[in-house]
């Protein structure tokens, strides 16, 4: 008899047509590879190398050119170059430059679906936990041979069980949850597991909140992050599949949703009361160095980063217009936007919260990992400065500049900040009684 | 395999980021021109004071961050004979296999930072030349030593042409 599986365990299972539990090893079928451009050596190098002439199956593969979206050097042209090369030759479809971050492209453009095991060479792959499926991120080499083969091993991780309750209060929201977890769990605190979510709270948290925290599983050290199908995200995926009516290379079906079956083992449970949380802000150097706002309101920043694959989507810029709105950032503060993808920057173009966030002093950058990284060649800061952002990880050099100061908080916190020129409580620029 | 080296102490939580930052890497296509960069934001200058053969010995969570295969292609490239920490982070581990780079988890706490070292990563033994002191550390599971063995996975799949568990 099978005994009862987590949702990763049972996924895998399918990948791998045998019933698998935590810490077993098994070659699973791979839905879906995606490669960007940050990496050396390229996946499609190694395929080379190894013989291979296209992959098992160009439907299944993309690639992203979105790391350096400004194309900013030599060496970034002649990765884009062999990419769109490798792209033409084997009829794979490469996205980018200027289409936006691998994770928001390829969830909005209904290419990952529940009950797919997505990998890619970027860690933050396990932003598709929000969809229901496994996404985890390897190495070239590893893709390669996912490229070569279709397959890859892998073990099957433990599982936690993360309820979540309550609701947020206003001028809280989901990059405040993930980074409550990221304080309680530490930095290695996942290492290996899986972490799942589940709760009443998830009723009332939109998928773009639940891709904001299933992107940072991976800074608690985690394989994936992943959330239930359910009516929330069946809503958005329906939506989805009328905006890309032919794009789903995996179309899912209500059969394709993974649940957990009762009496599953977990390796440990928590709970999380949304309702209990204010805004947190992770300090430098490190992902789990969390504080509450209280802590650290008034802290001087220089610049402010609202974007990256955490929280660079429409609901994210539409908070930060609502902090900015009528209102000028400070004169000693550089403000980058980052849209995570062209649809977003569309969207938030019409319903004018580019207008708004441009009149506030922002400097609106390409869809793509701009101003996240020092490789993306935007926003370097000087030594010794503050930096106020969105993004996922705020290790010592991370932006270009291993002098410079990452503080790490939600989209609405890092608007107020901006305004301030000094860390910020966004709740003095919510309206009484809003909802987040 | 074996190797025979000075230790290298670091700390808890060596991401990624630390071992060659996105900086360097994207402004350059290929690993050997990366070799100088790193450790560059925690230790300038850590390339040039290595030897063949040496080892890093860190803490808790080596590796920890990106998937960037470059981290341990670039510690490979710099004469690296192996990484020893009391843990690794999941994506590192596998890429360090990959490119051949070998690992061994172990609580590495009482290992001297500049103490020359041997280590046979095949059955975990790490010997202090000079005291003479022993440590036994578990070695990697069967299946990814078999891929570090060939040198990487490269060599495993050109070999093998798919995983055989
Ligand atoms: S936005 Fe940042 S964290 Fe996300 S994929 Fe790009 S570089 Fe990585």
């Amino acid at each position: 008899m099978i005994p009862a599986q987590t949702v990763a365990e049972k996924l895998l299972s399918r990948k791998a047509g045998t019933p698998l539990e935590a810490g077993e090893i098994a070659v699973c079928a791979v839905d879906l590879a995606v490669a960007h451009d940050g990496n050396r050596p390229q996946s499609i190098d190694i395929l080379r190398e190894l013989g291979g002439g296209g992959p098992w199956d160009p439907a299944r593969v993309i690639l992203v050119i979105d790391h350096a979206p400004t194309q900013p050097n030599l060496a970034a042209a002649a990765i884009h170059d062999g990419m769109r090369r490798f792209a033409r030759e084997y009829g794979v479809e490469v996205l980018g430059p200027g289409e936006g971050v691998c994770h928001q492209i390829i969830p909005e453009r209904g290419y990952a679906s529940p009950g797919d095991l997505v990998l890619g060479t970027d860690s933050h792959t396990c932003t598709y936990g929000a969809l229901n499926a496994l996404g985890t991120g390897v190495g070239s080499s590893d893709l390669a041979a996912v490229f070569l083969t279709g397959t890859l091993w892998l073990k099957v991780p433990e599982s936690i069980y993360v309820d979540l309750t309550g609701r947020f209060r206003p001028g809280v929201y989901a990059k405040d949850a993930i980074l409550a977890l990221a304080s309680r769990l530490g930095a290695d605190g996942a290492t290996y597991a899986a972490l799942e979510f589940h709760g009443d709270a998830l009723a009332g948290l939109s998928v773009a909140g639940r891709m904001t925290m299933a992107n940072m599983a991976v800074e608690l050290g985690a394989k994936a992050g992943i959330f239930p199908c359910d009516e929330v995200l069946e809503r958005w995926l329906a939506e989805r599949r009328a905006a890309h009516p032919t794009a789903p290379v995996t179309p899912a079906t209500p059969a394709s949703a993974v649940s957990p079956d009762a009496g599953a083992r977990y390796i440990d449970r928590l709970q999380l009361d949304l309702a209990s949380l204010e805004p947190q802000v992770a300090c430098p150097h490190n992902v789990d160095n969390v504080r509450p706002i209280s802590d650290v309101v008034g802290t001087p920043i220089k610049e402010a980063v609202i974007g990256t694959c955490t929280n660079g989507r429409l609901e994210d810029l539409a908070v930060a217009a609502g902090v900015l709105a009528g209102r000028h950032i400070h004169p000693d503060v550089r403000l980058f936007v980052t849209p995570a993808s062209r649809a977003i920057y569309l969207a938030a173009l019409r319903a004018g919260i580019i207008e708004i966030l441009l009149e506030a002093g922002a400097i609106i950058n390409q869809p793509g990992c701009s101003a996240c990284t020092g490789g993306s060649h935007v926003g370097v800061p000087s030594d010794g400065e503050n930096v106020v952002t969105t993004a996922n990880r705020n290790f010592k050099g991370r932006l270009g500049n291993p002098e410079a100061n990452l503080f790490l908080a939600s989209p609405a916190t890092v608007a107020a900040s901006a305004l301030e020129g000094r860390i910020a409580d966004c709740r003095q620029y919510m309206e009484v009684g809003a909802s987040a | 395999m074996n190797t025979l080296g000075r230790a290298h102490r670091f700390g808890d939580d060596i991401n990624t980021d630390y071992i060659i930052s996105a900086k360097a890497k994207e402004s350059r296509v290929n690993i050997a021109d990366m070799v100088p960069y790193l450790m560059e934001d925690i230790r300038p200058g850590f390339a040039s004071s290595l030897s063949p053969g040496d080892v890093i010995v860190a803490g808790r969570n080596f590796g920890c961050g990106s998937s960037r295969e470059a981290a341990p292609a670039v510690i490979k490239g710099a004469g690296v004979g192996g990484v020893l920490a009391a843990s690794f982070a999941r994506i590192f581990y596998r890429n360090a296999a990959n490119v051949g780079l070998p690992l061994l988890e172990f609580d590495t706490s009482a290992i001297p930072d500049g103490a020359t070292i041997h280590v046979d990563f095949s059955t975990g033994v790490v010997r202090d030349t000079s005291t003479g002191r022993i440590w036994q550390a578990k070695p990697l599971p069967k299946f990814m030593l078999e891929i570090c063995h060939e040198g990487g996975l490269v060599n495993y799949l050109k070999k093998h042409g798919r995983f055989v568990l």
